[in-house]
């Protein structure tokens, strides 16, 4: 857990950079900092390993006062991760990930195997290891980043805008193997960025702050979105965060309507014989590939014949994404999957929409 | 020609003198210059006062500088401490803004990630920030050699033996072989440190050869 207790920063030439910050980190989960530029979030992460000295208040660590601890030794039960990752260019990647258990004295083997197996569970090839940072890739460093602030199983994470400097494709992979390794390894991790989407995918807890590092509002993401405290976090949770919130909020419980469906191969009459506009293509298992519209039907339905714009959406998924479904659908009928990914039948936006307008169940803010 | 060949044991001599002589003064003025420079990045206030005050020390004439020496460190006029003193002072003039840009180009981000692991500064300097100033150390270090090579001549003048004796030689008796034998050495003494130092540098900076990102 980690706790600032009216944490203050007054840089030298007068700049509030931090103003009494109060926050509560819980431990196992990710809290977020978002706001705009300069509002003091980074300063507000490196007062936590004190690469930047509060000048007022108090951040504790499992209620011990960090500054009471030796900064190197607190730094190394810390894993800080940055953009742009900030490797040693001239270490080799395994290398780079061994640099705080070398610091903690940990031997050669125990060392280097501890490295290899990071390197894999950052989803990177093992053959990695012999390279250095430059013949990686943005993205690849970044995992890099990662596995090494992980070295030496630190119980706390320091994160400033990791995945900020990478495509959004990227970006997105990154997120997601992020919240993999998180859900296994339960680290207390505070996390900083200064994009809304991100803070709400990403964190337990978002901590929005205004410039001069004072706090706007924490909340849960749903709370956030459906609730901001005032018109700077309205402003700053973005525009569709009606839409976005939906995301927070499970899928309504609605019975799909069955919907026939065929599959590759067939007759272009057999096609046509339900006569909807858009017909819906399953594979053997039943798992949906595509819609296909039977007046351009010419030859048994083939698979560079589909249109692959509709999503899937899952009964247990969430609001957004069963309402997704049904808007991106061609037809303007969702699909809808089971666990295995095999067809239960199709809902329409309006019967969403109807769903989501009647009275929320007892747990309706709750996580997906 | 003649001369040449007659002298060659002289020529020998004089050419290891002078090696030492330029050689020792570029170890200790980098070793003078790594904590200046350090100092000058550390703290931001003493960049320019170290960097150009260190610069200036090369505006001294060599001459000057050698005929200084004995009444500075109370030393004898034929001692060759003075010439090694002497040509400490210009390779510190020269490796002070070198190894202080050359530790400032180390990206923030790496001096940032070094700190957040717990790297003290000093382990930092020397297992980060010095081992990527490499490169830029070293094209220093190659222009301070071969300017140590062409001044330590000088002391001659002063009668330090050293290549530079050839051409007082030559000079006096009007007399080219031995010029010419002096200048040959010289650069093929300067070039011999180029290799040197462009090899060292290789060894230590096995990172940037290897190809970039696949
Ligand atoms: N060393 C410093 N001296 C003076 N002011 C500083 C210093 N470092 C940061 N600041 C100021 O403190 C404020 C907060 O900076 P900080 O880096 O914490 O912002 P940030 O929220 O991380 O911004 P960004 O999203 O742009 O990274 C800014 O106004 C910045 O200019
Ligand atoms: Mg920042």
């Amino acid at each position: 857990m980690i706790r600032f207790e009216g944490a203050t920063k007054t840089f030298p030439d007068g700049t509030v950079a931090v103003g009494g910050l109060d926050l509560l980190a819980a431990t196992g989960s990710i809290t977020v900092l978002v706001g705009p530029s300069g509002c003091g979030k980074t300063t507000s992460l490196r007062m936590v390993n004190r690469m930047i000295e509060p000048t007022g208040g108090r951040i504790m660590i499992d209620d011990r006062d960090t500054a009471s601890m030796d900064a190197a030794q607190l730094r190394r039960g810390i894993g800080y991760v940055i953009q742009h990752a900030g490797l040693f260019p001239h270490r080799t990647i395994v290398d780079n990930i061994a640099t705080v258990p070398r610091l903690l004295g940990w031997d050669r083997s125990t060392t280097r195997n501890r490295a290899l197996e990071l390197i894999e569970r950052v989803g990177l090839p093992a053959s990695f290891a012999g390279r250095y940072p430059h013949q990686l890739s943005g993205g690849q460093q970044q995992r890099v980043g990662v596995a090494r602030a992980l070295a030496a199983d630190p119980p706390v994470m320091l994160m400033d805008e990791p995945f900020s400097a990478v495509d959004p494709v990227v970006r997105e992979q990154l997120q997601e193997e992020f919240l993999r390794l998180q859900s296994e390894l339960g680290k207390t991790i505070l996390f900083v960025t200064h994009d809304i989407d991100e803070a709400v995918k990403l964190g337990d807890q978002v901590a929005v702050l205004r410039v001069g590092g004072v706090l706007a509002q924490v909340a849960d993401p749903a709370t956030l979105l459906r609730d901001p405290v005032d018109d700077f976090v309205a402003d700053f949770a973005g525009r569709d965060r009606g839409y976005r919130g939906l995301g927070f909020r499970p899928a309504p419980s609605l019975t799909p309507r069955s919907e026939p469906a065929v599959t590759l191969g067939t007759s272009p009459e057999e096609v046509r014989r339900s006569g909807n506009a858009w017909v819906l293509v399953v594979d053997d298992d039943r798992r949906p590939l595509g819609w296909v519209e039977p007046a351009r039907v010419t030859e048994p339905v083939a698979t560079d014949r589909l249109h692959r714009g509709g999503t899937v959406a899952r009964l247990d998924g969430s609001s957004r994404a069963i309402l997704d479904a049904a808007l991106s659908s061609p037809s303007g009928r969702g699909v809808v999957v089971d666990d295995d990914g095999c067809l239960l039948g199709t809902v329409t936006s309006a019967e969403v929409v109807a769903a989501l307008q009647s009275p929320p169940g007892p747990d309706s803010s709750g996580q997906p | 020609m003649t001369w040449i060949l007659d002298h060659l044991d002289d020529i020998g001599y004089y050419t290891l003198q002078h090696a030492w002589l330029a050689a020792l003064p570029l170890l200790l003025g980098l070793l003078l210059a790594t904590p200046l420079g350090w100092a000058a990045r550390r703290y931001r206030g003493l960049y320019t006062p170290v960097v150009a005050g260190t610069g200036l020390l090369y505006t001294i004439p060599s001459l000057a500088l050698f005929i200084l020496m004995p009444l500075i460190l109370g030393t004898q006029i034929l001692d060759p401490v003075n010439v090694v003193v002497a040509m400490t002072i210009y390779t510190v003039a020269l490796l002070t803004r070198t190894v202080a840009d050359g530790l400032g180009a180390v990206p923030d981000s790496v001096i940032a990630s070094a700190t957040a692991m717990g790297l003290g500064p000093v382990r930092r300097l020397f297992t980060v920030e010095l081992p990527l100033a490499v490169p830029v150390i070293a094209a220093g270090l190659r222009v301070a050699a071969v300017s140590n090579v062409s001044i330590v001549s000088v002391a001659a003048l002063i009668g330090v033996p050293q290549l530079g004796s050839l051409f007082t030689d030559g000079f006096y008796r009007d007399f080219l072989d031995p010029i010419v034998a002096g200048l040959v050495a010289c650069v093929v003494l300067a070039l011999l440190f180029d290799l040197v130092i462009v090899v060292l540098a290789r060894l230590l900076t096995p990172w940037l050869r290897t190809g970039g990102a696949p």
